[in-house]
């Protein structure tokens, strides 16, 4: 980590006063034991502000929507996927961008200091685009079982998956941390918000609740790289990544897709082919 | 003149299902976990070995979501679009072992609720009809910093009854008339002896070392500190969400909302954030806090300068430390504070 941060200060500063870049987003000391803070560093003297530590949690990328300076961006492995997936749908250039690569161990659970569960399964730890790294590669994880906790679920019969659901979201306050840590989560108005039609209620409805959180878990079909920004974000520790999970397996499964790995190709939910797979016509 | 009752530990339980009969009771109970204040179960006991909640009980007079009229729009109704009130229960109830800042927080929200102009009717009738029985804090949070909010750990402003727990027994401070009522409906009739309580309270009082800096906050100029270049930077890690205001004792907004269900209708107020865009957005489509900064500005300075110069009470955080802890970008009152209150402008 030690190694890390020093050659994230040199990049940054060497790109802040050659000019290559107006500003760089990183992190900052955090006033909590377990907390760092996202930054936005525009003069090369702040530089030495910036840290690297397993309390780098909250996903970047998310700061980077419509923004139009020359921009340097630290990024882990999940960074760099919806760094990916921001560039494919016309969030940011990529001519617009500097991507500080760090290979990435894991971050910490702000509660419990243990390796966040997104990142105990994690198969993409380097990341995936970058400029320049902070340190050389790391070995990736082999053999996980991502979807041990999606699987337990299917295969609970539909009164138990009502209760389990029911369960998950029973001390949700809608307080949308989870969608706004979300870099996928970028509409000028969400449909949670829209008074024209309303879709949703805006109370405590169990059935409003639920519907934010299922329809925005849609959303994210085939984007969702589970860096796990939304559950650490949400301050009732509520497990949302259990919806999202079940579509990237199912992305996984249908299309062979993994989000955020590559600009050469659409994603599937974004584009037609032939081959898409039509079994659930019945 | 102020009653000290003693409440033996063994007496507690049975005086808190006494208390259930002429009261409904809220108390702190333990959710998956954390803590929350709900309305107890007939039978159900407020654990009080709680540290604090993850919510504040400003929800005991300010639900999240409340129903105030219901409506029809069938016109073959003869009362169609008519506002009918929605039948309230203000039955007396009370919260069991509420933190002293929490109470001190209802305190400066009634200020907003209750005027010489208005009086909101939901949030007055349920807080009247509501005792206030408080728990002094022995073991304060890292993150709590109410020594410097003017409040503390065994603050007493807000509250009918606090009580202090000395071991086997909790010393019951009886503070109002509607307290005292409250202690003798619980059959706690033990008089007491509050000298061990001064020595508690200071040592509850050096534990907390967290700070908030204000002292210069009420001579700054409104618009210096509104006009000053750090909101940028203050703002840059905000996401924008909730968490902090639907967390804060403090933070009163809300929204009214109708809601429809094929010609029947609830007008209901839900809790509401400036921290959101649509807070401000206009019917036009104009909004004039569209910005990130302006609204993390709104937030620190309402709390902060316009509360402060308003009302001469100081500012509007009791110093649960709350949005500090559940911030997801760990933007904290405490430096906001800080960086408002040194800020010099250039003249
Ligand atoms: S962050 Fe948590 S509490 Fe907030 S809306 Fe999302 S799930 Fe609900
Ligand atoms: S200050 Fe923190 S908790 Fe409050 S809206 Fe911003 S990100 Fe959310
Ligand atoms: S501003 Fe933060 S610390 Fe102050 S009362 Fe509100 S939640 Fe508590």
């Amino acid at each position: 980590m030690d190694a890390y941060i020093t050659k994230i200060k040199a990049i940054s500063e060497r790109l802040l006063k050659d000019g290559t870049v107006e500003a760089v987003i990183g992190f900052r000391e955090g006033t909590l034991p377990t907390m760092s803070e996202p930054c936005f560093i525009k003069r090369s003297d702040d530089v030495k502000d910036l840290v690297w530590n397993a309390n780098c949690r909250i996903n970047l990328a998310n700061y980077l929507t419509n923004r139009k300076e020359k921009i340097a961006i630290v990024a882990k492995g999940c960074d760099s996927r919806n760094i990916v997936n921001h560039i494919i749908e016309n969030k940011i250039k990529r001519d617009q961008l500097f991507i500080i690569g760090v290979p990435c161990k894991g971050m910490n659970d702000k509660d419990t200091g243990a390796l966040q569960d997104n990142c105990a399964t994690c198969t993409h730890r380097n990341p995936v685009i970058y400029d320049e790294l902070a340190g050389d590669l790391v070995e990736e994880q082999t053999g996980v079982d991502k979807y041990a906790d999606v699987k337990k679920v299917e295969a609970m019969t539909t009164d138990e998956k009502w209760a389990f659901f029911n369960n998950l979201y029973a001390s949700c306050t809608r307080c949308y941390a989870c969608r706004n840590a979300c870099p996928l989560c970028y509409c000028p108005t969400c449909f949670v918000d829209e008074s024209k039609p309303q879709w949703v209620g805006k109370g405590e409805d169990p059935i409003d609740v639920r519907t934010y959180h299922f329809l925005r878990a849609y959303h994210c079909a085939g984007r969702c790289t589970d860096c796990g920004s939304c559950e650490a974000a949400c301050p009732q520790n509520i497990k949302v990544r259990q919806l999202t999970k079940k579509l990237e397996k199912d992305c996984a499964e249908l299309f062979g897709w993994e989000a955020g790995l590559t600009l050469d190709k659409r994603p599937p939910l974004d584009t037609f082919s032939i081959d898409d797979p039509n079994d659930f016509i019945k | 003149m102020m009653k000290i009752i003693n409440i033996d530990k063994q007496k507690w339980a049975g005086g808190v299902e006494s208390l259930s009969k002429s009261y409904r009771l809220f108390g702190p109970v333990k959710d998956v976990d954390c803590h929350n204040f709900k309305e107890l179960k007939q039978g159900e006991q407020p654990d009080l070995s709680y540290g604090n909640t993850k919510l504040s009980p400003k929800s005991v007079v300010f639900p999240p979501s409340e129903a105030m009229f219901t409506y029809s729009l069938d016109e073959s109704n003869p009362e169609h679009h008519i506002l009918k009130d929605v039948p309230k229960d203000y039955s007396p109830r009370a919260v069991l072992g509420m933190r002293p800042c929490d109470a001190k927080a209802v305190s400066l929200v009634r200020m907003n609720f209750d005027t010489p102009e208005y009086r909101d009717p939901y949030w007055m009738d349920a807080y009247e009809a509501t005792t206030f029985v408080g728990l002094a804090c022995e073991n304060p949070c890292a993150s709590c910093f109410c020594t410097s909010t003017g409040c503390g750990p065994y603050n007493e402003e807000g509250l009918d009854v606090l009580l202090v727990d000395n071991g086997n027994a909790y010393i019951a401070k009886a503070l109002t008339e509607k307290g005292e009522k409250l202690l003798a409906s619980g059959g706690f009739t033990d008089a007491g002896d509050a000298s061990a309580v001064d020595a508690k309270k200071a040592a509850a009082e050096a534990k907390i070392t967290a700070k908030i800096e204000t002292d210069k906050l009420s001579e700054k100029v409104i618009m210096d500190l509104y006009d000053a270049p750090f909101w940028h930077d203050v703002a840059f890690a905000c996401i924008n969400c909730c968490t902090c205001t639907y967390a804060c004792p403090t933070c009163w907004c809300f929204d009214i909302q109708d809601e429809n269900k094929g010609c029947e209708g609830v007008r209901m107020r839900n809790w509401d954030s400036c921290m959101t865009p649509l807070f401000t957005m206009h019917g036009s489509g104009h909004n004039p806090r569209d910005k990130k900064h302006q609204r993390v500005r709104q937030r620190f300075m309402h709390k902060l300068k316009y509360f402060v110069d308003k009302y001469q009470k100081g500012i509007m955080c009791v110093g649960c430390g709350r949005c500090v802890q559940q911030c997801p970008v760990n933007l904290d009152i405490r430096t906001v504070s800080k960086t408002m209150n040194d800020y010099v402008a250039k003249s």
